[in-house]
């Protein structure tokens, strides 16, 4: 089996328009949480959000591409080319043949989707633009990406509600380490900052009104954000052949079902995933020294996580850190697993947890070295990803310093 | 309590418990009657809906909100401060 690496990463997210100012935000702990800036926000209970700020699509897409890409997929673009423009790779003949794309979201192109349904039935409108669909489809980003960059090889979107994105790169990493591909362009976005992607979230009653506190005991909910993360992969050796600079290795991958509730997370669930990227990694549990958690800041999630940490962890439990920057940048459901990532990198390369931010009071149930609120010097070899999505799906990704 | 307020509620409790309006004890709990978290927040979108209220309610945190679910009576309570409140 071939060995996979990350050879390029980008992003867009509340804390910034790239990787270097995400790592710098995480260093200082930074919140990119606010309040909402979008139409309709007073008739919402819920009005703070992750936006993206100090993003002007017209600076970076002509007119002709704005009307085909939707939030979404701009934010997609914006990573990817920074992603793709650190790896160094260009894409004809074999090596395009043999690279795609793998991407995840869970909502697709939700502001099209809102904008329209808003003209034909509260505007009364009879007509919508013709390129609706192309827009608002869940693989439009993914298409996109490898149209600008001439990829033909395996290439899909996966839709797997907050997991979505670790379930993409799962697939990105065993599409290369089997043979069947040599890059792999993976990663997620979503855009659900419009105000029928918030009110449906309002009606869960899971939202918090002030802020994401995960971990803490006075955690009182979850915080939407908004935002994409793209990875290169590549298979080992023909990264060390061209010379790339390695950010980290992928070592393994899990997923599980908890086929048992569609909102509520499953404790045996979550360990299973845990577990089963660790022997997928061929790695001992107690070579882990961060987890970069789901911590969405949830009663349900955090208090199940960390159940389920100590399951798979036993006593080495109490000795790794895991944080969620969620505190920092929201919840961005179908990408949020990418943007994670990029802490798991920064924790590898540059010896830094992210922290959890946030964190006021101590929670029993939660009884983990969570990071609280400063970000910490320590060296670690090998990090885990946790994703657990509605439904039960659960993602885990294990990643190793090279 | 107003009679309307009473029945009407027991009977979205009734439906969420899949239970007759008889079997609903003004004592009994939410957990008693069978109705889950999920149960919880779709009784309350209904009791919204039927009196265009709104319910300060979040699953994080049931027991600080001002919304008392401790019993169907209690319940009963809160909704009929509401509707007092919301249409004055």
């Amino acid at each position: 089996m071939r060995r996979v690496v990350i050879t390029g990463q980008g992003t867009i997210n509340a804390l910034a328009t790239s990787s270097g100012e995400t790592f710098e935000a995480f260093r200082e702990g930074r919140c990119g949480i606010g309040p909402l800036d979008i139409r309709d926000v007073d008739r919402l209970a819920i009005q703070i959000g992750g936006q993206v700020h100090g993003y002007d699509p017209q600076q970076e897409f002509n007119r002709q591409e704005i009307s085909l890409y939707d939030r979404f997929t701009q934010f997609t673009l914006h990573a990817a080319r920074e992603a793709i423009g650190q790896s160094g790779l260009s894409f004809s003949g074999d090596l395009a043949a043999q690279s795609g794309v793998i991407l995840g979201t869970s909502g697709g192109g939700l502001n099209t989707q809102d904008e329209n349904y808003r003209a034909v039935y509260e505007e009364g409108k009879n007509r919508v633009h013709p390129f609706v669909v192309p827009k608002l489809m869940n693989n439009a980003a993914a298409s996109h990406v490898s149209m600008q960059y001439n990829l033909k090889g395996p290439s899909f979107t996966v839709a797997t509600a907050c997991a979505s994105s670790n379930h993409a790169m799962g697939q990105a990493f065993n599409f290369i380490r089997s043979g069947m591909a040599t890059v792999m362009i993976t990663g997620g976005s979503e855009s659900m900052l419009c105000f029928g992607g918030v009110k449906a979230w309002e009606g869960l009653r899971v939202m918090s009104k002030d802020a994401c506190r995960p971990f803490s005991a006075n955690r009182n909910g979850m915080v939407q954000g908004e935002g994409a993360a793209i990875f290169v992969m590549e298979d080992y050796a023909h990264a060390k052949a061209r010379g790339a600079e390695i950010l980290a290795e992928v070592i393994g991958f899990a997923m599980t079902s908890d086929a048992s509730d569609i909102v509520m997370p499953s404790r045996q669930g979550a360990a299973r995933a845990i577990s089963g990227a660790m022997k997928d990694a061929k790695i001992h549990p107690s070579e882990v020294g961060y987890i970069n958690a789901h911590g969405t800041g949830t009663a349900a999630n955090d208090k199940t996580e960390c159940a389920a940490v100590s399951d798979a962890f036993g006593s080495h439990a109490d000795n790794l850190m895991i944080s969620s920057t969620k505190s920092m940048h929201g919840h961005v459901i179908g990408g949020t697993g990418a943007i994670e990532l990029l802490a798991c990198i920064m924790a590898l390369r540059d010896g830094i947890i992210a922290p959890t931010v946030n964190y006021e009071e101590p929670d029993p149930e939660c009884a983990l070295d969570v990071v609280p609120n400063e970000a910490r010097e320590a060296k670690v070899d090998v990090v885990l990803s946790n994703a657990f999505a509605f439904g039960g799906l659960n993602a885990v990704l294990a990643l190793k310093r090279v | 309590m107003s009679a309307s307020v009473k029945e009407k509620v027991i009977e979205i409790i009734a439906e969420q418990a899949v239970l007759e309006v008889s079997d609903i004890k003004l004592d009994a709990s939410l957990e008693d009657l069978g109705i889950d978290s999920l149960g919880l927040v779709e009784s309350i979108f209904a009791i919204e809906e039927a009196f265009d209220i709104s319910v300060p309610f979040n699953a994080n945190e049931p027991s600080e909100s001002e919304f008392d679910i401790s019993s169907v009576s209690a319940i009963i309570g809160a909704v009929e401060k509401l509707v007092a409140e919301q249409k004055a």
